[in-house]
């Protein structure tokens, strides 16, 4: 009975969590998505219906404890309670990235031997039917949109509507069955499976157990006070542990409401219908939104663009003060006030903030003037660090206590260490059981007593107890005079300029820096159009001597702010260039959660690495490109190389004496 | 079981008989079944001998064809063949010199192209015909008009008939702005779109008029090919998801080629060729009218 009387207030499961939710809340909305542009909702007792018809459904087709399921598309209603009816009925959910391309897509059904795919519509069915071959223990596939499915073949292949159906009609026969299992789900048995993007080499299954995810789940609405009355947007991708974190784990744990999107292209416009109240987004969505701010901005009325600075340059002083409960004079609160009513207000509620009232950013560095302009607005944005093995949360930021340059002090039940090397270690609830079907990885990674080796370097700040990050453990390295090489340190500071895109530093081993550069096309399409620069291609733009001057400009001013740094100056850049093409995911150069793989771009770019260092002025390249559906291009381009100036910086020995 | 679908190379007096043939043997002609396992129905819309006189000059002279019932016919040829005024005369824009269209069985007498569209024949324009300063919704919503019935009293009020009848009637327009994928720019003026998106509502708004003749013509001038494959895939599956009988006008012959079921070619206000894509291409007189012969 001690086994029975585990978990949180006794509940072990996410199908446990359900059922709390359909009795406790069972009126209120679980989910909504917006169909033929209205919201339809369901209570969470409809819910608690729906995953069960679908369940049954399953039992009905021959799902067996332990099964994968996998489940590919966007965030729906539907393919959440897929997910959770896979559990109900004893199988482990696998959620995978829906714009994975068939190759990868089949790397993961293989490794996790799926039984079962759930899939959106017939481009994620077609994925799957490429591949099919190779898959020696794929069953059956269940569709949730039928357009375009009549003419396929349905031996194995199911409508999602159908499998509900027929498990209603089964269910008195299979409630049983179902019952059993689902009561049967123990704290300690696996809730899903999340395949990491992986940087480097394959990507690996992390099992999650119910444990982890119901006591992060517990333990950080602690945190943040979160209630039944939040509300969330659901739309970046399912096979993300946050996802998982946000649309599940606190949701049913919280018993609040995921709102789905229409479509990814409508996603602003949802976002602004539903304004959430607790909202998550990685940097490069805060970014591209204020890029567009700006831009339109730029072409506003002039009362409206003297309007719009003034307030802004009044709500950057006094705005992150009043929200961080810091003594503001009566007169700046009335400014402020006043520019609430005329101006932040209506900017929020354009950007779909009105109501958010604990927002997150994680998985890359933010730029401080993105962080800032956020928080002058009044938004309460804050960072959290965190990783799929811990299941999201190592550290976050509390009110009150918001920096852009840490990532916060360890979340609720976590434990945090720092090694000689330098490298981050963690211990929490929330810690992966294993890495599936890999004891080597799962041993290199967690060790005996449960820490966990996080690969990034970093160090926590003595006065306030706030980690903060260098860098990837494994990409901080030496130069060939022995100074520290920290490539993102310096790939961020340029990242924040709105003209770059992506940046990739090279250094490690050598004797100076060098550098990558993408330009941001809608920065900088703009600019061309404002100063009559006529271009036919990304490439053009991206080889336009004006252009380059800019990209020179940026690079030596963050020369002269890496210089500061003393730790740091030997990572100033000497030479650059600009890339012809935009790093992707579909061509291996970033992974699908956009991080840059270093040593790929290195190896495919090689010949202008070299150039990079030989002197040259200019290279001309051919380079692989593959389109959205797996067709292969390639494009020629002659690149011009630039110096950039650096800062002479003292020996730093001298500089001590 | 193509009858009438190999004329183009008979003479005049051979081709009248054959039609005569094709109309008289309707009861036992039920279609047949295309490569990929579409059933095609029976004879939708017929013309026959149709003849079209500007003045002096004969746009169209003595032309006979059927559309057929879930079909996905074409009409090509080279600039000027009467390809547009043809499907003018479909659509009632025209009245033809000579010569009658029948339709679902029944001859149809001279109509106004109002009244064409109550009998379930919608069509989109060569040069787009939208309203620019409204929304799309808005746009897409004139689509059923015809189908509106309401009076301008109930309309004015907002309440009753008009109500229910303008719910029902956006259900049905939301449905088809789902399935062309357009719900990012429902509220968009028509004016600031791009010309491939702007083809696309207009598509969404002969959809909205759940018509069971679809009048494309020229559903892809002036598109790049990313955007022609778009509405490729659209026409296709509108016929594949609701049955729609589709007639469209084309010049992209590969486009032609891969979506039609058979093809009509005219050439100087004449059909020169008429029958399924590969016998059309292979058809000298086809093949001369588009690259030209001595004459």
């Amino acid at each position: 009975m001690a086994y029975m009387s585990e978990g949180a207030e006794g509940l072990r499961s996410v199908p446990a969590l359900l059922q709390r939710n359909a009795t406790r809340f069972a009126g209120r909305p679980a989910y909504r998505e917006k169909e033929f542009g209205i919201w339809q909702s369901w209570s969470w007792a409809e819910t608690q219906e729906e995953i069960e018809a679908f369940a049954l459904g399953l039992l009905n087709l021959g799902v067996a404890p332990g099964d994968h399921v996998a489940v590919i598309g966007r965030n729906r209603p539907t393919l959440y309670w897929a997910m959770v009816a896979a559990q109900m009925a004893g199988a482990v959910p696998v959620p995978l990235y829906q714009d994975a391309v068939a190759d990868e897509m089949e790397y993961v059904l293989q490794h996790c031997g799926a039984r079962f795919i759930i899939a959106a519509d017939q481009e994620q069915v077609d994925k799957v039917i490429e591949i099919q071959d190779d898959l020696h223990q794929f069953e059956h596939m269940i569709y949730v949109d039928p357009r375009g499915m009549r003419k396929y073949d349905h031996r194995a292949l199911h409508d999602y509507a159908h499998v509900q159906a027929q498990g209603r009609a089964a269910r008195d026969e299979l409630i049983g069955e179902l019952d059993r299992r689902r009561n049967g789900l123990g704290y300690d048995d696996t809730c899903v499976m999340l395949y990491t993007s992986g940087t480097t080499g394959k990507p690996k299954g992390v099992v999650l157990s119910n444990r982890n995810i119901i006591e992060t789940a517990k333990s950080s609405s602690e945190f943040d006070h979160l209630t039944p009355g939040e509300e969330v947007l659901a739309y970046l991708p399912m096979a993300w542990v946050g996802d998982f974190i946000f649309s599940i784990g606190q949701a049913y744990w919280n018993g609040f409401c995921v709102n789905c999107p229409e479509s990814a292209e409508t996603m602003m416009t949802d976002l602004r219908e539903i304004a959430p109240s607790y909202y998550f987004a990685p940097p490069r969505v805060f970014e591209t939104q204020l890029t567009q701010i700006m831009i339109r901005m730029e072409d506003a009325g002039a009362i409206k663009r003297k309007l719009f600075h003034h307030f802004l340059n009044h709500a950057k002083v006094v705005g992150p003060k009043i929200l961080d409960g810091k003594p503001v004079g009566l007169l700046e609160r009335l400014r402020y006030a006043l520019g609430e009513f005329m101006v932040y207000g209506p900017l929020k509620n354009t950007l779909g903030f009105s109501r958010v009232r604990v927002g997150y950013t994680a998985g890359e560095a933010i730029g401080p003037e993105i962080f800032d302009f956020y928080r002058a607005l009044g938004i309460n944005l804050k960072q959290l660090y965190g990783q799929t093995e811990a299941s999201v949360f190592i550290t976050q930021q509390p009110d009150n206590e918001v920096r852009p340059d840490t990532v916060g002090v360890p979340s609720p039940g976590v434990e945090i260490r720092i090694a000689e090397s330098g490298e981050v270690f963690y211990r929490s609830p929330g810690v992966f059981v294993e890495y599936y079907q890999n004891p080597e990885s799962t041993a290199g990674t967690k060790d005996a007593e449960g820490w966990v080796a996080t690969g990034d370097a970093g160090f926590i700040e003595e006065a306030t107890g706030h980690l903060r990050i260098i860098d990837r453990a494994k990409d901080v390295g030496k130069m060939a005079d022995g100074a520290l090489f920290a490539p993102k340190y310096v790939e961020n500071k340029l990242k924040f300029y709105p003209n770059i895109l992506e940046a990739v530093v090279f250094g490690n081993g050598r004797d100076r820096c060098t550098a990558f550069i993408n330009i941001d096309l809608t920065a900088v399409g703009n600019w061309a159009e404002r100063n009559n620069i006529a271009y036919a291609s990304y490439q053009e733009l991206a080889g336009h001597p004006q252009v380059l001057d800019t990209i020179q400009r940026h690079v030596e001013e963050v020369n002269a702010s890496v210089a500061q740094d003393e730790m740091l100056s030997g990572c100033q850049i000497h030479r650059f260039l600009v890339l012809h093409k935009e790093l992707d995911a579909d061509d291996g150069e970033l992974t699908r959660t956009r991080k840059v793989r270093r040593n790929i771009i290195a190896e495919k770019y090689a010949d202008l690495l070299t150039a990079l260092y030989d002197g040259s002025e200019s290279i001309y390249t051919e380079t692989e490109v593959t389109y959205e559906d797996g067709r292969k291009g390639r494009i020629k381009a002659t690149l011009a190389i630039r110096d950039a100036q650096v800062v002479p910086v003292a020996p730093m020995k001298v500089a001590a004496e | 079981m193509m009858d009438g679908s190999d004329l183009g190379i008979l003479g005049k007096d051979e081709r009248r008989d054959a039609v005569k043939d094709a109309s008289k043997g309707r009861e036992k002609d039920e279609g047949y079944v295309t490569e990929d396992g579409r059933q095609i129905g029976g004879v939708l819309m017929e013309l026959r001998n149709i003849t079209l006189k500007f003045g002096g000059v004969v746009a169209i002279k003595d032309i006979s064809f059927d559309i057929r019932e879930g079909e996905i016919r074409a009409i090509i040829g080279p600039n000027g063949a009467g390809k547009s005024s043809m499907l003018n005369i479909i659509s009632g824009f025209y009245t033809p010199s000579e010569g009658e269209l029948w339709y679902k069985g029944a001859k149809r007498p001279p109509m106004k192209p109002y009244e064409v569209a109550r009998l379930g024949v919608a069509r989109t324009f060569q040069n787009i015909a939208l309203f620019e300063g409204m929304t799309v919704l808005d746009n897409v919503m004139t689509g059923r008009l015809t189908h509106m019935k309401a009076g301008i009293a109930s309309q004015a009020i907002w309440w009753g008939k008009a109500r229910d009848e303008e719910i029902a009637n956006r259900e049905i327009v939301e449905k088809v702005i789902d399935f062309l994928e357009i719900q990012n720019i429902r509220k968009t003026p028509v004016g600031r779109l791009p010309y491939g998106l702007k083809k696309r509502v207009e598509l969404a708004r002969a959809l909205a008029a759940e018509p069971s003749l679809l009048l494309l013509d020229e559903p892809m001038a002036g598109m790049n090919v990313e955007e022609k494959e778009d509405m490729s895939r659209f026409i296709l599956d509108v016929n594949d998801e609701f049955g729609t009988t589709i007639c469209l006008i084309e010049h992209d012959m590969g486009v032609v080629m891969d979506l039609s079921d058979r093809v009509v070619v005219m050439d100087y206000g004449k059909k020169i060729g008429d029958g399924p894509p590969e016998e059309v291409r292979s058809n000298q007189d086809v093949i001369d009218a588009y690259l030209g012969v001595a004459h």
